[in-house]
Protein backbone atom coordinates (compact mmCIF):
# COMPACT_ATOMS: atom_id res chain seq x y z
CA UNK A 1 0.00 0.00 0.00
CA UNK A 2 2.78 2.44 0.92
CA UNK A 3 4.51 1.37 -2.31
CA UNK A 4 1.49 2.65 -4.27
CA UNK A 5 1.60 5.95 -2.36
CA UNK A 6 5.33 6.35 -3.00
CA UNK A 7 4.92 5.63 -6.70
CA UNK A 8 2.05 8.12 -6.90
CA UNK A 9 4.24 10.71 -5.18
CA UNK A 10 7.08 10.12 -7.66
CA UNK A 11 4.76 10.36 -10.66
CA UNK A 12 3.23 13.51 -9.23
CA UNK A 13 6.66 15.08 -8.65
CA UNK A 14 7.82 14.27 -12.17
CA UNK A 15 4.60 15.61 -13.70
CA UNK A 16 4.88 18.84 -11.69
CA UNK A 17 8.53 19.25 -12.70
CA UNK A 18 7.57 18.91 -16.37
CA UNK A 19 4.73 21.36 -15.83
CA UNK A 20 7.07 23.92 -14.23
CA UNK A 21 9.45 23.65 -17.18
CA UNK A 22 6.68 23.87 -19.77
CA UNK A 23 4.35 26.49 -18.23
CA UNK A 24 3.98 29.44 -20.58
CA UNK A 25 3.40 32.13 -18.03
CA UNK A 26 5.93 32.75 -15.29
CA UNK A 27 3.44 33.14 -12.47
CA UNK A 28 1.85 29.73 -12.91
CA UNK A 29 5.30 28.18 -13.26
CA UNK A 30 6.30 29.72 -9.91
CA UNK A 31 3.11 28.57 -8.20
CA UNK A 32 3.66 25.06 -9.53
CA UNK A 33 7.24 25.29 -8.24
CA UNK A 34 5.93 26.11 -4.75
CA UNK A 35 3.67 23.05 -4.90
CA UNK A 36 6.70 21.08 -6.09
CA UNK A 37 8.66 22.17 -3.01
CA UNK A 38 5.86 21.06 -0.69
CA UNK A 39 5.56 17.69 -2.44
CA UNK A 40 9.31 17.24 -2.31
CA UNK A 41 9.03 17.84 1.43
CA UNK A 42 6.52 14.98 1.54
CA UNK A 43 9.05 12.86 -0.37
CA UNK A 44 11.75 13.56 2.22
CA UNK A 45 9.31 12.55 4.97
CA UNK A 46 8.86 9.21 3.21
CA UNK A 47 12.67 8.83 3.35
CA UNK A 48 12.45 9.52 7.13
CA UNK A 49 14.49 12.71 6.73
CA UNK A 50 12.15 14.95 8.72
CA UNK A 51 14.72 17.73 9.17
CA UNK A 52 15.29 17.94 5.42
CA UNK A 53 11.55 17.73 4.77
CA UNK A 54 10.85 20.69 7.02
CA UNK A 55 13.63 22.76 5.48
CA UNK A 56 12.49 21.88 1.97
CA UNK A 57 8.90 22.87 2.71
CA UNK A 58 9.98 26.12 4.39
CA UNK A 59 12.72 27.18 1.99
CA UNK A 60 11.84 25.42 -1.28
CA UNK A 61 8.10 25.83 -0.92
CA UNK A 62 7.95 29.06 1.05
CA UNK A 63 10.78 31.57 0.85
CA UNK A 64 12.05 30.73 -2.65
CA UNK A 65 8.51 30.83 -4.03
CA UNK A 66 7.88 34.21 -2.48
CA UNK A 67 11.21 35.59 -3.74
CA UNK A 68 10.41 34.42 -7.26
CA UNK A 69 6.84 35.77 -7.13
CA UNK A 70 8.07 39.20 -6.03
CA UNK A 71 10.76 39.25 -8.70
CA UNK A 72 8.16 38.31 -11.31
CA UNK A 73 5.75 41.02 -10.11
CA UNK A 74 8.54 43.60 -10.25
CA UNK A 75 9.42 42.61 -13.80
CA UNK A 76 5.76 42.82 -14.82
CA UNK A 77 5.28 46.21 -13.14
CA UNK A 78 8.07 47.74 -15.14
CA UNK A 79 6.66 45.92 -18.18
CA UNK A 80 10.12 44.58 -18.76
CA UNK A 81 9.20 41.63 -20.88
CA UNK A 82 11.83 39.08 -19.99
CA UNK A 83 13.23 37.89 -23.28
CA UNK A 84 12.05 34.40 -24.03
CA UNK A 85 15.06 32.20 -24.59
CA UNK A 86 15.57 30.88 -28.10
CA UNK A 87 14.87 27.29 -29.09
CA UNK A 88 18.57 26.43 -29.09
CA UNK A 89 19.07 27.86 -25.60
CA UNK A 90 16.11 25.85 -24.34
CA UNK A 91 17.42 22.70 -25.98
CA UNK A 92 20.89 23.29 -24.50
CA UNK A 93 19.37 23.79 -21.03
CA UNK A 94 17.31 20.62 -21.42
CA UNK A 95 20.36 18.62 -22.49
CA UNK A 96 22.45 20.00 -19.62
CA UNK A 97 19.72 19.26 -17.06
CA UNK A 98 19.21 15.74 -18.39
CA UNK A 99 22.94 15.11 -18.32
CA UNK A 100 23.21 16.25 -14.68
CA UNK A 101 20.17 14.18 -13.67
CA UNK A 102 21.49 11.12 -15.50
CA UNK A 103 24.92 11.58 -13.93
CA UNK A 104 23.43 11.84 -10.45
CA UNK A 105 21.22 8.81 -11.05
CA UNK A 106 24.24 6.84 -12.26
CA UNK A 107 26.26 7.87 -9.21
CA UNK A 108 23.45 6.86 -6.84
CA UNK A 109 22.88 3.53 -8.63
CA UNK A 110 26.58 2.66 -8.58
CA UNK A 111 26.87 2.94 -4.79
CA UNK A 112 28.15 -0.29 -3.29
CA UNK A 113 25.53 -2.11 -1.27
CA UNK A 114 25.38 -1.43 1.66
CA UNK A 115 26.29 2.17 0.86
CA UNK A 116 29.25 3.64 2.75
CA UNK A 117 27.88 5.59 5.67
CA UNK A 118 29.09 7.62 8.60
CA UNK A 119 25.74 7.31 10.35
CA UNK A 120 26.90 4.79 13.01
CA UNK A 121 29.91 6.98 13.80
CA UNK A 122 27.68 10.06 14.03
CA UNK A 123 25.28 8.25 16.33
CA UNK A 124 28.11 6.85 18.48
CA UNK A 125 29.60 10.28 19.12
CA UNK A 126 26.21 11.80 19.93
CA UNK A 127 26.68 11.35 23.68
CA UNK A 128 29.74 13.60 23.70
CA UNK A 129 27.68 16.50 22.35
CA UNK A 130 24.81 16.14 24.79
CA UNK A 131 22.38 16.45 21.87
CA UNK A 132 19.60 14.04 20.93
CA UNK A 133 19.21 14.92 17.27
CA UNK A 134 22.08 13.58 15.12
CA UNK A 135 21.25 16.06 12.34
CA UNK A 136 21.84 19.00 14.67
CA UNK A 137 25.04 17.33 15.87
CA UNK A 138 26.29 17.11 12.28
CA UNK A 139 25.27 20.69 11.50
CA UNK A 140 26.61 22.37 14.63
CA UNK A 141 29.31 20.08 15.96
CA UNK A 142 30.88 17.67 13.43
CA UNK A 143 30.54 19.90 10.38
CA UNK A 144 30.09 23.26 12.08
CA UNK A 145 32.42 24.96 9.60
CA UNK A 146 30.03 24.24 6.69
CA UNK A 147 27.10 25.66 8.63
CA UNK A 148 29.10 28.75 9.56
CA UNK A 149 30.08 29.49 5.97
CA UNK A 150 26.52 28.84 4.81
CA UNK A 151 25.25 31.58 7.09
CA UNK A 152 27.89 33.99 5.81
CA UNK A 153 26.77 33.22 2.24
CA UNK A 154 23.23 34.15 3.25
CA UNK A 155 24.47 37.56 4.45
CA UNK A 156 26.39 38.05 1.19
CA UNK A 157 23.17 37.34 -0.72
CA UNK A 158 21.41 40.04 1.29
CA UNK A 159 24.24 42.48 0.51
CA UNK A 160 23.76 41.65 -3.16
CA UNK A 161 20.05 42.47 -2.96
CA UNK A 162 20.69 45.69 -1.04
CA UNK A 163 23.25 46.79 -3.62
CA UNK A 164 20.47 47.05 -6.20
CA UNK A 165 19.17 50.19 -4.48
CA UNK A 166 20.06 53.53 -6.11
CA UNK A 167 22.62 55.65 -4.24
CA UNK A 168 20.22 58.20 -2.77
CA UNK A 169 18.02 55.44 -1.30
CA UNK A 170 20.90 53.48 0.27
CA UNK A 171 20.14 52.73 3.90
CA UNK A 172 16.43 53.40 3.45
CA UNK A 173 13.55 51.01 4.02
CA UNK A 174 12.27 48.53 1.46
CA UNK A 175 8.65 48.98 0.42
CA UNK A 176 6.58 45.87 1.00
CA UNK A 177 3.14 47.14 1.81
CA UNK A 178 0.46 46.75 -0.81
CA UNK A 179 -1.55 49.83 -1.77
CA UNK A 180 -4.64 48.43 -0.06
CA UNK A 181 -4.22 45.43 2.20
CA UNK A 182 -7.48 43.43 2.07
CA UNK A 183 -9.16 43.22 5.51
CA UNK A 184 -9.04 39.39 5.73
CA UNK A 185 -5.29 39.56 5.16
CA UNK A 186 -4.83 42.18 7.88
CA UNK A 187 -6.90 39.98 10.20
CA UNK A 188 -4.63 37.00 9.45
CA UNK A 189 -1.56 39.17 10.08
CA UNK A 190 -3.01 40.06 13.48
CA UNK A 191 -3.89 36.58 14.72
CA UNK A 192 -1.24 34.34 13.15
CA UNK A 193 2.05 35.83 14.48
CA UNK A 194 1.54 34.73 18.12
CA UNK A 195 1.13 31.14 16.89
CA UNK A 196 4.07 31.54 14.52
CA UNK A 197 6.42 32.91 17.15
CA UNK A 198 5.46 30.11 19.54
CA UNK A 199 6.08 27.49 16.85
CA UNK A 200 9.42 29.09 15.92
CA UNK A 201 10.63 29.15 19.53
CA UNK A 202 9.56 25.53 19.92
CA UNK A 203 11.29 24.47 16.70
CA UNK A 204 14.52 26.21 17.68
CA UNK A 205 14.49 24.70 21.17
CA UNK A 206 13.46 21.18 20.18
CA UNK A 207 16.05 21.10 17.38
CA UNK A 208 18.66 19.87 19.86
CA UNK A 209 16.77 16.65 20.50
CA UNK A 210 14.22 16.20 17.71
CA UNK A 211 13.69 17.32 14.10
CA UNK A 212 13.72 21.09 13.92
CA UNK A 213 16.38 23.74 14.21
CA UNK A 214 17.59 27.16 13.20
CA UNK A 215 16.63 27.25 9.55
CA UNK A 216 13.09 26.03 10.07
CA UNK A 217 12.51 28.29 13.06
CA UNK A 218 14.10 31.27 11.29
CA UNK A 219 11.88 30.77 8.24
CA UNK A 220 8.72 30.66 10.34
CA UNK A 221 9.77 33.86 12.13
CA UNK A 222 10.58 35.52 8.81
CA UNK A 223 7.17 34.51 7.47
CA UNK A 224 5.42 36.10 10.44
CA UNK A 225 7.45 39.30 10.06
CA UNK A 226 6.68 39.46 6.34
CA UNK A 227 2.98 38.95 7.08
CA UNK A 228 3.02 41.93 9.43
CA UNK A 229 4.93 44.12 6.96
CA UNK A 230 2.76 43.08 4.00
CA UNK A 231 -0.41 43.91 5.91
CA UNK A 232 1.04 47.31 6.70
CA UNK A 233 0.77 46.79 10.47
CA UNK A 234 4.44 47.73 10.90
CA UNK A 235 6.65 49.39 8.29
CA UNK A 236 9.82 47.74 7.03
CA UNK A 237 12.83 49.07 8.97
CA UNK A 238 15.50 51.35 7.56
CA UNK A 239 18.28 49.05 6.41
CA UNK A 240 20.92 51.36 7.89
CA UNK A 241 19.67 50.96 11.47
CA UNK A 242 22.47 49.82 13.74
CA UNK A 243 20.35 47.41 15.81
CA UNK A 244 19.10 45.73 12.66
CA UNK A 245 22.61 45.29 11.28
CA UNK A 246 23.94 44.05 14.61
CA UNK A 247 21.19 41.43 14.81
CA UNK A 248 21.87 40.42 11.20
CA UNK A 249 25.53 39.69 11.81
CA UNK A 250 24.93 38.56 15.42
CA UNK A 251 24.47 34.85 14.65
CA UNK A 252 27.51 34.34 12.42
CA UNK A 253 29.59 36.69 14.62
CA UNK A 254 28.81 34.68 17.75
CA UNK A 255 29.57 31.50 15.82
CA UNK A 256 32.97 32.92 14.74
CA UNK A 257 33.74 34.17 18.25
CA UNK A 258 33.03 30.75 19.77
CA UNK A 259 35.01 29.16 16.95
CA UNK A 260 38.11 31.21 17.73
CA UNK A 261 37.59 30.75 21.46
CA UNK A 262 37.90 27.04 20.71
CA UNK A 263 41.65 27.57 20.11
CA UNK A 264 42.09 28.77 23.68
CA UNK A 265 39.64 26.50 25.48
CA UNK A 266 39.40 23.25 23.57
CA UNK A 267 42.43 23.20 21.28
CA UNK A 268 41.06 23.95 17.82
CA UNK A 269 38.86 26.13 15.64
CA UNK A 270 35.19 25.44 16.41
CA UNK A 271 36.08 22.91 19.10
CA UNK A 272 33.73 23.13 22.06
CA UNK A 273 34.72 22.34 25.67
CA UNK A 274 33.17 18.97 26.41
CA UNK A 275 31.23 20.02 29.52
CA UNK A 276 29.43 22.93 27.87
CA UNK A 277 28.77 21.61 24.37
CA UNK A 278 25.00 21.64 24.54
CA UNK A 279 24.54 25.12 26.04
CA UNK A 280 26.98 26.52 23.48
CA UNK A 281 25.14 24.87 20.60
CA UNK A 282 21.74 26.05 21.83
CA UNK A 283 23.16 29.58 22.25
CA UNK A 284 24.56 29.60 18.71
CA UNK A 285 21.26 28.25 17.38
CA UNK A 286 19.27 31.00 19.08
CA UNK A 287 21.45 33.78 17.70
CA UNK A 288 21.45 32.15 14.26
CA UNK A 289 17.66 31.82 14.26
CA UNK A 290 17.25 35.57 14.75
CA UNK A 291 19.86 36.35 12.08
CA UNK A 292 18.27 33.94 9.60
CA UNK A 293 14.78 35.30 10.24
CA UNK A 294 15.94 38.87 9.59
CA UNK A 295 18.04 37.90 6.56
CA UNK A 296 15.23 35.93 4.90
CA UNK A 297 12.66 38.63 5.65
CA UNK A 298 14.87 41.36 4.21
CA UNK A 299 15.79 39.21 1.19
CA UNK A 300 12.10 38.97 0.30
CA UNK A 301 11.52 42.65 1.11
CA UNK A 302 14.12 43.56 -1.51
CA UNK A 303 16.34 46.61 -2.00
CA UNK A 304 15.40 49.82 -0.23
CA UNK A 305 12.92 51.92 -2.14
CA UNK A 306 12.51 54.88 0.21
CA UNK A 307 15.03 57.49 1.26
CA UNK A 308 16.40 56.85 4.78
CA UNK A 309 14.60 58.79 7.50
CA UNK A 310 17.05 61.29 9.01
CA UNK B 1 -13.80 0.00 23.85
CA UNK B 2 -10.90 -0.07 21.42
CA UNK B 3 -13.08 -1.61 18.71
CA UNK B 4 -15.59 1.18 19.27
CA UNK B 5 -12.82 3.78 18.94
CA UNK B 6 -11.54 2.03 15.83
CA UNK B 7 -15.00 2.04 14.27
CA UNK B 8 -15.35 5.73 15.06
CA UNK B 9 -11.95 6.44 13.51
CA UNK B 10 -12.80 4.46 10.39
CA UNK B 11 -16.11 6.24 9.90
CA UNK B 12 -14.73 9.73 10.56
CA UNK B 13 -11.62 9.35 8.40
CA UNK B 14 -13.64 7.64 5.66
CA UNK B 15 -16.05 10.59 5.71
CA UNK B 16 -13.14 13.04 5.59
CA UNK B 17 -11.54 11.25 2.65
CA UNK B 18 -14.89 11.20 0.85
CA UNK B 19 -15.23 14.96 1.38
CA UNK B 20 -11.75 15.54 -0.01
CA UNK B 21 -12.66 13.44 -3.05
CA UNK B 22 -15.89 15.40 -3.53
CA UNK B 23 -14.01 18.68 -3.05
CA UNK B 24 -11.44 17.68 -5.67
CA UNK B 25 -14.17 16.69 -8.11
CA UNK B 26 -15.88 20.03 -7.49
CA UNK B 27 -12.61 21.90 -7.96
CA UNK B 28 -12.15 20.22 -11.32
CA UNK B 29 -15.74 20.23 -12.54
CA UNK B 30 -17.54 23.30 -11.17
CA UNK B 31 -18.19 26.00 -13.76
CA UNK B 32 -17.08 29.23 -12.03
CA UNK B 33 -14.40 30.35 -9.59
CA UNK B 34 -16.68 31.01 -6.62
CA UNK B 35 -18.22 27.52 -6.75
CA UNK B 36 -14.78 25.97 -7.11
CA UNK B 37 -13.64 27.97 -4.09
CA UNK B 38 -16.65 26.67 -2.19
CA UNK B 39 -15.77 23.07 -3.05
CA UNK B 40 -12.16 23.62 -2.00
CA UNK B 41 -12.94 25.20 1.37
CA UNK B 42 -15.57 22.54 2.13
CA UNK B 43 -12.94 19.85 1.64
CA UNK B 44 -10.33 21.77 3.60
CA UNK B 45 -12.48 22.64 6.59
CA UNK B 46 -14.87 19.76 7.00
CA UNK B 47 -12.69 17.04 5.44
CA UNK B 48 -9.63 17.86 7.51
CA UNK B 49 -11.86 18.38 10.56
CA UNK B 50 -13.31 14.88 10.23
CA UNK B 51 -9.86 13.35 9.76
CA UNK B 52 -8.55 15.12 12.86
CA UNK B 53 -11.67 14.04 14.77
CA UNK B 54 -11.07 10.46 13.67
CA UNK B 55 -7.45 10.57 14.79
CA UNK B 56 -8.23 12.04 18.21
CA UNK B 57 -9.07 8.71 19.96
CA UNK B 58 -5.67 7.43 18.83
CA UNK B 59 -3.66 10.36 20.18
CA UNK B 60 -1.25 8.96 22.75
CA UNK B 61 -1.16 12.01 24.95
CA UNK B 62 -3.52 14.89 25.66
CA UNK B 63 -1.04 17.41 24.19
CA UNK B 64 -0.75 15.24 21.08
CA UNK B 65 -4.50 15.56 20.56
CA UNK B 66 -4.31 19.27 21.26
CA UNK B 67 -1.64 19.61 18.56
CA UNK B 68 -3.93 17.83 16.08
CA UNK B 69 -6.75 20.25 16.86
CA UNK B 70 -4.32 23.18 16.50
CA UNK B 71 -3.27 21.89 13.07
CA UNK B 72 -6.91 21.87 12.03
CA UNK B 73 -7.49 25.36 13.45
CA UNK B 74 -4.45 26.81 11.67
CA UNK B 75 -5.39 25.16 8.37
CA UNK B 76 -8.90 26.53 8.87
CA UNK B 77 -7.65 30.08 9.39
CA UNK B 78 -5.31 30.01 6.40
CA UNK B 79 -7.88 28.37 4.11
CA UNK B 80 -10.54 30.90 5.10
CA UNK B 81 -8.16 33.83 4.49
CA UNK B 82 -7.01 32.47 1.13
CA UNK B 83 -10.63 31.97 0.02
CA UNK B 84 -11.53 35.50 1.07
CA UNK B 85 -8.53 36.94 -0.76
CA UNK B 86 -9.28 35.07 -3.99
CA UNK B 87 -12.97 36.01 -3.80
CA UNK B 88 -11.97 39.64 -3.14
CA UNK B 89 -9.77 39.77 -6.24
CA UNK B 90 -12.61 38.26 -8.24
CA UNK B 91 -15.10 40.81 -6.91
CA UNK B 92 -12.84 43.74 -7.74
CA UNK B 93 -12.18 42.45 -11.26
CA UNK B 94 -15.87 41.99 -12.04
CA UNK B 95 -17.42 44.92 -13.92
CA UNK B 96 -19.91 46.67 -11.65
CA UNK B 97 -23.55 46.64 -12.81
Amino acid sequence: MTMVLDLALIVWLLALAVHVARARDDQSAIIAFIAFGLLLGLGWTRLSAIDVAMTEAAIGGGVTGMLLLRAEARLRQRSLQPRTPSKTAKAAAAVACTAVAAGLALAVLSFPSPAPTLAPAAAAALDATGLGNPVTAVLLAYRALDTLLEKVVLLLALLGVWSLAPDQLWGGAPELRQAVAPPPFVYLARILPPFGVLIAVYMCWVGADAPGGTFQAGTVLAAMWLLIMLAGLRPAPDTRRTTLRLLLVGGPALFFAIGFLGFAVAGGFLAYPESATKPIIVGIETALTISIALTLGLLVAGPSSRAPTP
Amino acid sequence: MTSLANAFTLIAIGGGALLFLAGTLGLLRFPDTLSRLHALSKADNLGLGLIVLGLLPHAETFTGGLKLVCVWLLAQISAATASQLIAGVLYRRKPRP
